[in-house]
């Protein structure tokens, strides 16, 4: 069956330090929850397709940790702990990344409601961090690893290229 | 260096809700300061000083004509934060885009368990 919501998520600022994601997924609540909350679903899309959730660790309980990476050419890897738990309505959570200097001071806070309409659960994610100068941070890594994603694709031509010299 | 804090670039200046507001009312063409005012419903010193700051970061230019000031946006200074969002967003429909899928199976399995009842 053709998906409908591919490719509508929207991101907006509300705030200077604040980050909004909304989307829309054609399956209940709870299954959103579960494919969002379970290891084994969540490293099936966690990583965008750049690179493979190599740990996907989830200890589902207020004051648990969380910890995820994606491995690759590159590590990138993010933590954090569980404040809030409402299943399947809203979880808050802390989000560190690991590659930061001194990631613990630069740590966002994480806020995702469900709203379910007709079968269809409305996504939001609120990321709240420090000041603009974090939140522009995290904005900015989408341009890094893009970057970084095509330097290392330009890398793998160069050595083909290096290959047939 | 010391750096103001409304005024140092683009992205501060529009981290003020009332600013966002004039730049949306000026995407629709230009406008004089009056109906900015009028639009608004803030003082016209309040509007002044927003529109400053606008200026002072090159997100509005203003000519004169006749004794009207005339305000229209440029966007140009934003493209780099429209550039930093859209590669977000593009990231977090990477992973959303997958995510589809996991609930497409989640729910074929749902259905499945029903059926057996």
């Amino acid at each position: 069956m053709a998906t409908t919501t591919s490719g509508t998520a929207k991101v907006t600022t509300p705030a200077d330090n604040q980050i909004l994601i909304t989307r829309e997924f054609n399956a209940p609540k709870h299954l959103v929850w579960k494919a969002y909350t379970t290891p084994e679903l969540v490293k099936r899309w966690w990583s965008g397709g750049n690179g493979t959730v190599t740990v996907a660790d989830i200890d589902l309980r207020v004051g648990g940790k969380w910890r995820y990476v994606i491995g690759g050419d590159y590590e990138v890897a993010f933590r954090g702990e569980y404040r809030e738990i409402d299943a399947p309505n809203r979880l808050v959570n802390t989000e560190i990344f690991e590659g930061a200097p001194d990631p613990d001071d630069h740590a966002g806070l994480i806020t995702v409601t469900l709203t379910e309409k007709d079968g269809r659960t409305y996504m939001e994610m609120l990321c709240e961090y420090r000041d603009r100068a974090d939140r522009d941070a995290v904005l900015q890594s989408g341009m890094e690893s893009g970057l970084q994603k095509s330097m290392d694709d330009l890398e793998k031509v160069a050595v083909s290229l290096g290959d047939r010299g | 260096m010391a750096r103001a804090a409304t005024t140092a670039d683009a992205f501060n200046a529009v981290a003020e809700p009332r600013r966002r507001q004039i730049l949306d009312l000026l995407r629709q063409g230009e406008r004089p300061v009056n109906d900015l005012v009028e639009l608004l419903g803030l003082a016209q010193p309040q509007v002044s000083k927003h529109l400053r700051v606008l200026r002072e970061v090159d997100l509005v230019r203003v000519r004169d004509e006749g004794r009207q000031r005339m305000y229209r946006l440029n966007a140009g200074p934003l493209k780099p934060l429209h550039d930093w969002l859209s590669k977000y967003e593009e990231s977090w429909n990477k992973r959303f885009d997958l995510m589809d899928d996991v609930l497409e199976e989640l729910r074929e399995t749902e259905e499945d368990d029903g059926n057996d009842d």
